[in-house]
């Protein structure tokens, strides 16, 4: 690891004042990817600014028809939360399945979808819920966030606070992980919201994206079988030794009609 | 270089670090407590688990000084007033290990596995040892060894 200054922050004003002033520093959340990345020698940054422990980054709320998660709550807490479960029992789900207990005891919400790993889960849940991203500077529609492989919104010294997801009528997550990694190979959030049917695929391309296609077709009819005519469109996916494009398409397909399936 | 100021094991340490040692480092270099391993070194065997506030951790993924003010407990910490605890046991009597090197960490999971899940189907355990990687034994013995330590820890 390249030497670099750690520094604990005491207030998210001072986290991103301390960012703002230094380009090469970096947010330290869970560390699940960074302190890897760093261990690698693929990052040199100058400083590590740790938001561990700030108050305003914790905390599970239901509150305006909304579950509004902390960024810096680990996937543990979000997988056994007793109001996650009973708002949204599908993220509750989805948090239980990412990486392994370790990782999930360190990991955060925040710290995975300012990440956006093309296989990470939850970005699928963000996109698929048509959540709210609030940063210490603005909120920022689900749709407008993520922009393609680990790129999103956000600018630098803008920090993710806490992320609003409304409360669905039904959802559901349907994953195939590497099976060493436990990554998503491809994994499918499909939701039945108030504002309509949205399918949010993780894994199989460049980016979390929504299958617009299966969307109209659950429109007309909310069952596996519609999912089961389509095809996904294989050009932009991703391909590499543990599947070709379209292995990825016809995966994506069988997650989507097992979400679909689960939602009943 | 950062001051820092925990208790390991029970007992309170301190020590000046670099600001990018790993737990897992200090832990072994600084208070010679081997008994963590280093296996892979890329955060994925699980070989270096220890428990940080309760809860099992992978100390080669998490920096030294964020354990500061923290209550960690080494494979080393897990017996109390000579009696093995119930994983230890349960791995001493199922043989669950060959070589042995992943073993503190497999018996740091369990330990941690079977507080939050006291009767563990064998699907719980299998899901529950997805961060610790063993390469001699096909697993078969580390999850009878589970099972064992979940009944003895009921005992």
């Amino acid at each position: 690891m390249f030497a670099f200054q750690y520094r604990k922050a005491k207030t998210l004003k001072e986290a991103g004042e301390w960012l703002s002033k230094d380009d090469e520093a970096k947010p330290l959340s869970g560390g699940m990817t960074l302190i890897p990345t760093l261990k690698a020698r693929l990052a040199n940054p100058t400083q590590l600014i740790d938001l561990n422990g700030l108050s305003e980054l914790s905390g599970i709320e239901v509150k305006d028809g909304a579950l509004i998660i902390g960024a810096t709550t680990r996937h543990h807490q979000v997988a056994t939360s007793k109001v996650v479960r009973d708002a949204i029992p599908a993220l509750a789900d989805l948090a239980s399945h990412i990486g392994d207990p370790q990782v999930r005891n360190r990991g955060t919400l925040g710290g995975s979808v300012a990440n956006n790993d093309p296989a990470a889960d939850y970005p699928s849940a963000v996109l698929g819920l048509n959540a709210k991203v609030i940063t210490n500077k603005r909120e920022i529609a689900a749709d407008d966030f993520f922009q393609g492989m680990f790129a999103t919104a956000l600018e630098p010294g803008e920090l993710i606070v806490r992320i609003a997801f409304p409360l669905p009528k039904k959802a559901a997550y349907a994953k195939f992980p590497h099976p060493a990694s436990g990554y998503a190979m491809a994994g499918v959030f499909v939701a039945q919201t108030t504002a309509g049917i949205r399918v949010a695929v993780t894994g199989a391309g460049p980016g979390v994206f929504r299958w617009s296609d299966a969307e109209q077709a659950l429109a007309k009819g909310m069952n596996a079988a519609a999912i089961e005519k389509l095809t996904l469109a294989a050009d932009d996916l991703n391909e590499d030794i543990h599947g070709t494009r379209e292995y990825r398409a016809q995966l994506a397909k069988v997650m989507a009609a097992r979400a679909v399936a689960a939602l009943a | 270089m950062a001051k820092i100021e925990l208790t390991v094991n029970g007992k309170k340490c301190s020590g000046e670090v670099e600001d990018r040692v790993l737990l897992a480092n200090f832990l072994r270099d600084t208070l010679n407590l081997t008994g963590t391993h280093v296996g892979c070194d890329t955060s994925q065997c699980g070989a270096c688990t220890v428990h940080v506030d309760g809860r099992a951790i992978k100390s080669c993924t998490l920096l030294a000084v964020q354990a500061d003010g923290a209550d960690v407990v080494t494979i080393e910490g897990l017996a109390k007033n000579g009696k093995l605890h119930p994983a230890q046991a349960a791995f001493t009597e199922c043989h669950a290990l060959q070589c042995g090197f992943c073993t503190p960490g497999m018996i740091m999971t369990t330990a941690a596995l079977i507080k939050d899940t006291p009767n563990p189907t064998d699907e719980e355990i299998v899901h529950g040892l997805e961060g610790n990687l063993c390469r001699c034994t096909g697993y078969i013995n580390i999850v009878k060894a589970v099972k064992r330590a979940a009944e003895l820890q009921g005992k």
